[in-house]
């Protein structure tokens, strides 16, 4: 489980939006799961699959602090401890019905690789993806190639002025996929979409569901972030 | 059987147990590697019913470090003994039970009912939980109380009882003895010690719960320093705890009185470490001419009068 990748390539590819793609050997990577990956810094950090593509994986991640800084500076031929691929992805199994993918800011690259797969069985995709600002946006041209994609910015400053959810409440589709901030989650949360499956971020301990540090409330318990999920049902979660 | 360590209770095939909290019952890491080659395993804490715990965020790093404000998470007493010690049972490996509890006889319900399956081998009075509103800290803080419920436990408890001191004192040694008058078989230490951070762009503690334990690397020193302390008031035996990651830690534990050693953060730094310390303890040994791991045992305070 735990790898030792090489590193292909590092590099900037929107504001403080860093894309990495590594080498591991031949595996099974479903699409919402994620690699918990070693910096400088104490804890891992858990970072989503944006793509498979062989035996490359590619992750993109935000600098925000001292650990995802420590990563941005790693270069290529750099060799990267990672702990996965971990938790439980979005269920694929979708076949005659179509789906919304709803995406914010760093939320929006695990739902690349979904888009992919579900395309890869012949299913519809529609893709809504919010950003801040125009020099937020990434992937934009990747996921256009992949059906119809609707793009939102906070500012205006491209594409359609507001949130996710502007376009969201026009959209027809049966099921729902979405990864983003939290308060995005809870709106697409109450959407009309019938089946609804959120990714869930949170600050994870040991990523593989031993120290309880990432658990979220749920009806009637709580489930951990890292080894239930990090996607569930709408009705799986209480946010 | 260089690495063989006999303690109350406790069969040691390596000094080497995970430490309680970070270890779950075991389920998680025993899809990486096969929980038999462990000396032991201190189980996560248990109390009389089940417990929810604390909001999130529930961790923090600090440098060098980790706060945790989990507040013993777990599924009741009950559900422990039916669901997770049966899958423990089937390794070779010693399962030390973690007690815990609100009120003494929270304590006492635990403590019975854990130490009557047989495959507890000891018991971890935890008196040193810093993320609990009620008991936890509050009985490990002052060595008259700390004494009454190692005697309630105790008189309780059908297995020996190894008691989890809190670093959060002004006198470490005090409670050492006085647990150790009060009938402890054994001492693990350290706990968390208690600390906090802010968010800068909020102004507020970044943990729900506010404050929460320091662990890892951070407090290695601390723990040396309290156990080499401990080590020579009490003659009761000492499981050593604080920021271990790497063989040369272990030693360091041993040499300041520790008789074993547990690992806690590392193990969500790298799920493997236990395993890779056990096997790189033997290699070591030879490195530093060292026979029996616990010849080497307090060798920090008793004086030295020859080195080869």
């Amino acid at each position: 489980m735990r790898q030792l990748a090489t590193i292909l390539s590092n590099r900037l590819i929107a504001t403080a939006t860093m894309e990495m793609k590594i080498e591991i050997p031949p595996q099974t990577v479903a699409p919402g799961t994620f690699f918990h990956v070693k910096t400088s810094e104490l804890l891992r950090r858990p970072l989503s699959v944006a793509n498979v593509d062989g035996n490359v994986v590619t992750f993109l991640y935000k600098v925000i602090g001292s650990g995802t800084s420590d990563l941005a500076a790693r270069r290529k031929g750099d060799v990267l401890d990672v702990l996965g691929p971990l938790g439980n992805g979005f269920p694929l199994e979708q076949t005659g019905k179509r789906v919304v993918l709803v995406g914010g800011g760093i939320g929006v690259p695990p739902l690349y690789y979904t888009r992919r797969m579900l395309a890869a069985r012949g299913i519809e995709t529609i893709a809504i993806l919010g950003f801040d600002t125009k020099t937020s946006i990434f992937y934009e041209e990747a996921f256009r190639e992949l059906g119809e994609t609707m793009i939102t910015t906070v500012d205006g400053s491209y594409g359609e002025q507001g949130f996710v959810t502007g376009p969201l409440a026009r959209v027809d589709a049966d099921v729902l996929f979405s990864c983003g901030p939290e308060p995005m989650l809870k709106a697409v949360a109450a959407s009309h979409i019938e089946e609804r499956y959120l990714s869930i971020e949170n600050r994870m301990g040991c990523g593989i569901g031993a120290c309880f540090a990432c658990v979220c409330e749920a009806p009637g318990g709580y489930v951990k972030v890292c080894s239930d999920g990090p996607v569930f049902r709408a009705e799986e979660v209480t946010l | 059987m260089r690495l063989h360590v006999d303690l109350p209770g406790l069969q040691l095939k390596n000094p080497i147990m995970p430490a309680s909290g970070c270890f779950g019952f075991g389920e998680e890491f025993a899809k990486l590697y096969d929980l038999s080659m462990l000396g032991g395993i201190m189980i996560k804490a248990a109390t009389g019913e089940s417990r929810f715990g604390n909001g999130t965020p529930r961790v923090a790093e600090t440098a060098q470090g980790m706060l945790n404000a989990i507040g013993l998470q777990n599924p009741g007493v009950e559900a422990i003994i039916e669901d997770k010690l049966p899958f423990l049972s089937t390794f070779d490996t010693e399962i030390i039970a973690n007690v815990a509890g609100s009120t003494p006889e929270e304590y006492i319900h635990v403590a019975r009912e854990l130490s009557a399956d047989p495959t507890i081998k000891a018991l971890e009075l935890n008196i040193s939980c810093p993320n609990v509103k009620c008991g936890g800290m509050q009985f490990g803080t002052d060595p008259e109380m700390a004494a009454e419920l190692t005697r309630l436990v105790k008189a309780a408890s059908t297995k020996p009882v190894y008691v989890k001191l809190s670093p959060n004192v002004t006198s470490i040694t005090a409670m050492a003895k006085a647990v150790e008058a009060a009938g402890a078989d054994g001492i693990t230490m350290i706990n968390t010690l208690v600390g906090m951070r802010i968010d800068v762009t909020t102004g507020q503690p970044i943990l729900a719960n506010r404050i929460g334990g320091l662990s890892g690397p951070a407090i290695k020193p601390v723990a040396i320093r309290m156990v080499y302390e401990v080590a020579q008031a009490v003659d009761i035996p000492i499981i050593g705890m604080g920021g271990v990651r790497t063989v040369d830690d272990v030693l360091e534990f041993i040499y300041a009185g520790a008789s074993a050693v547990a690992v806690g953060t590392a193990n969500f730094e790298n799920p493997y470490v236990c395993q890779e310390i056990i096997e790189a303890l033997p290699g070591r040994l030879d490195e530093l001419g060292i026979d029996h791991i616990l010849d080497i045992r307090g060798k920090a305070y008793e004086q030295i009068v020859s080195r080869a």
